[in-house]
């Protein structure tokens, strides 16, 4: 695993008319389980389907249904779970939350208030080179998710789909070790990325796969230390909650609004009202989302239709010996074995694919080499055509190819970029690319030499001056390979063309 | 404690139980009634005691990740007062 120290990151500091404030944040996370079926029902979780299609009666609230809880689910949050190296409850229940709303046809969620089935873990997001948060993660429970309203479709009536009703959610609850809009960008970021890793969750943000909600206050300068030593919420200040956020620049804008909201507040000499908060992108501020009547009482209590949820340890050990290296892990090897620098290891295990694709290419080769290929090159001509790794033209293979061509010197690192043009837009193999298009390098040295004669006898001019000014070599090696069509071998050129003006 | 004509309207209208002005004071005497029975079961001591979920020894059922169930979009549409489109049709609720 990764035994590298980090440097903690500076917590972002805003400046108010009293002084400075610093900014505490904690996140809620929302991930939808990615299993085929809902957490108490046997209807399918695919998005998109038509209205009210991926619902049991369950599902409805239709009287009579009763619970039955998905394994698949269980296992995927205990998998969760084990990823962020957080302890697994063996013993785990289910409580109701009570409210009402049109897409709740239960009248409550089920959800685990009281005993979660994942504890204490962490998350390691890096803020740049050697500088990281180690943010806590509290606790991760299962809950039900809600459907769908929506308020569009007619003047006077709200819409309501349920294929949404139901169907898993892992809420994954943080430590309030969050300390500025980036921080929090980043913490989903990489959460989003351990869980493609473990393929928990999507991650899809856009359908709302992954949302977080958002809490925010402000301090003085000092004060979060003291929480920090005492874990006294009490040198905090309030906070509110900015809910349902599915965009990390939303996130970050959000954040922002909301402390110097709250600041604004502080040296007014007000206080802050903890609340729920809405944050309107247009209008680049954040609303109270609930009037004072309607406070929260969701009344929870143990639901009397399910019992515990006990799983075996021996089922525990099998998911950890299922679990997927993972980023950090994946990163340190990288580095560690290929010698890529920090940035390159960060790029290339973004995402799964990219990993894979790079560990092929690179397999017994320069692994910086092939680092290089695919970040520069390949990513380079993807993003002219709006592609994805996916749908890449070229194989971890190819890129092998060409790698293996450079190194052996059959091809210079310029030709080999023809090559790979080639390779991109017809799919032939490198290897016979360059034997087919007579692109091998010229490394016969008699052919070179002569070559070099003819450009030094053609510039007698240009070798006087050399003689003063040894820089003029570059010149004369961009001449003969010039002469050459590009195919001599540049390093024999340099020191062929040195030789022959005696320098 | 006690619950008090207001707290029992606050219980109500969190039940969506909608409860006429004149019934609330005996509506409120009956909750009262309720925790006194519960706080007399509170002078049981049962330190140490596992909270019992089930009469029987049992595991909680569970089921395989598989789908089994939906596509009867008229079925759960059926006793909707009002539905159009496919979708249940409330009247208008938005934050």
């Amino acid at each position: 695993m990764l035994d590298l120290t980090y440097e903690a990151p500076k917590p972002k500091v805003i400046s108010g008319a009293t002084g400075d404030w610093e900014l505490v944040i904690g996140m809620e996370v929302h991930a939808q389980v990615s299993s085929k079926a809902k957490l108490f029902s046997g209807a399918s979780t695919q998005f998109g389907a038509e209205p009210n299609s991926n619902v049991a009666f369950v599902d409805a609230g239709m009287p009579g249904m009763l619970p039955v809880i998905n394994e698949g689910c269980v296992a995927l949050a205990v998998k969760t779970g084990l990823g962020l190296k957080a302890e697994i409850n063996l013993r785990s229940a289910f409580d109701r939350k009570n409210y009402f709303y049109p897409d709740l046809p239960q009248g409550y969620q089920i959800s685990q208030l009281y005993h979660p089935i994942v504890g204490e873990g962490e998350v390691l997001v890096e803020m740049g080179e050697g500088v990281a948060r180690k943010v806590r993660i509290e606790r991760i429970h299962l809950e039900q998710d809600a459907g769908k309203s929506i308020h569009d479709m007619d003047p006077n009536m709200s819409f309501v789909d349920l294929n949404r009703t139901g169907v898993a959610l892992m809420e994954i609850v943080s430590r309030p070790d969050i300390r500025g809009p980036e921080e929090a960008a980043a913490y989903i970021a990489k959460l989003r990325q351990i869980l493609r890793y473990l393929g928990t969750c999507d991650g899809n943000m856009q359908n709302g796969n992954l949302r977080a909600d958002v809490n925010v206050s402000v301090c003085r300068p000092g004060q979060y230390e003291k929480y920090q030593e005492t874990q006294d919420f009490s040198h905090l200040g309030t906070r509110c909650e900015i809910k349902n956020m599915n965009s990390m620049r939303f996130i970050q804008q959000a954040i922002d609004h909301e402390a110097k909201r709250q600041i604004a507040i502080l040296e007014d000499g007000g206080s802050i009202d903890q609340e729920t908060r809405l944050y309107d992108p247009d209008k680049g501020e954040t609303r109270s989302m609930r009037s004072k009547e309607e406070a929260h009482d969701y009344r929870y209590f143990p639901d009397p239709d399910l019992l515990p949820l006990e799983i075996e340890q021996g089922w525990v050990d099998d998911i950890e010996a299922s679990l997927p290296e993972l980023p950090d892990a994946k990163k340190a090897r990288f580095m560690g074995d290929f010698g890529l620098s920090d940035y390159d290891a960060s790029v290339l295990t973004a995402e799964v694919e990219a990993a894979d694709f790079f560990e092929k290419a690179a397999e017994g080769r320069d692994g910086k080499l092939a680092a290089n290929w695919i970040i520069n090159e390949l990513y380079g001509r993807l993003k002219k055509d709006e592609k994805e790794l996916g749908e890449s033209p070229v194989s971890p293979a190819q890129i092998g190819q060409i790698i293996d061509l450079i190194k052996s010197d059959a091809i210079s690192g310029k030709i080999a970029k023809d090559v790979f043009e080639i390779c991109y837009t017809s799919g032939r193999e490198p290897e016979e690319i360059v034997e087919t298009e007579g692109m091998k390098q010229v490394t016969d040295t008699g052919a070179i030499e002569a070559a070099v004669d003819e450009v030094i006898a053609a510039n007698p001019g240009q070798v006087e001056k050399a003689k003063a000014n040894p820089k003029l070599v570059g010149w004369f090696v961009g001449q003969v390979m010039k002469a050459t069509g590009g195919k001599a071998n540049p390093k024999a050129v340099n020191e062929l063309v040195s030789a022959k003006l005696g320098l | 404690m006690s619950i008090d004509t207001e707290t029992a309207r606050r219980v109500a209208h969190l039940a969506r139980i909608a409860v006429p002005e004149e019934d609330l004071p005996a509506l409120a005497g009956e909750f009262n009634a309720i925790l006194g029975f519960i706080e007399q079961l509170s002078e049981v001591d049962v330190d140490g005691v596992e909270p019992m979920v089930s009469v029987t020894p049992m595991r909680l059922k569970r089921r395989e990740d598989v789908v089994t169930d939906g596509n009867q979009p008229q079925a759960v549409l059926a006793n909707a007062p009002d539905a159009r489109e496919g979708f249940f049709a409330v009247p208008k609720v938005v934050e």
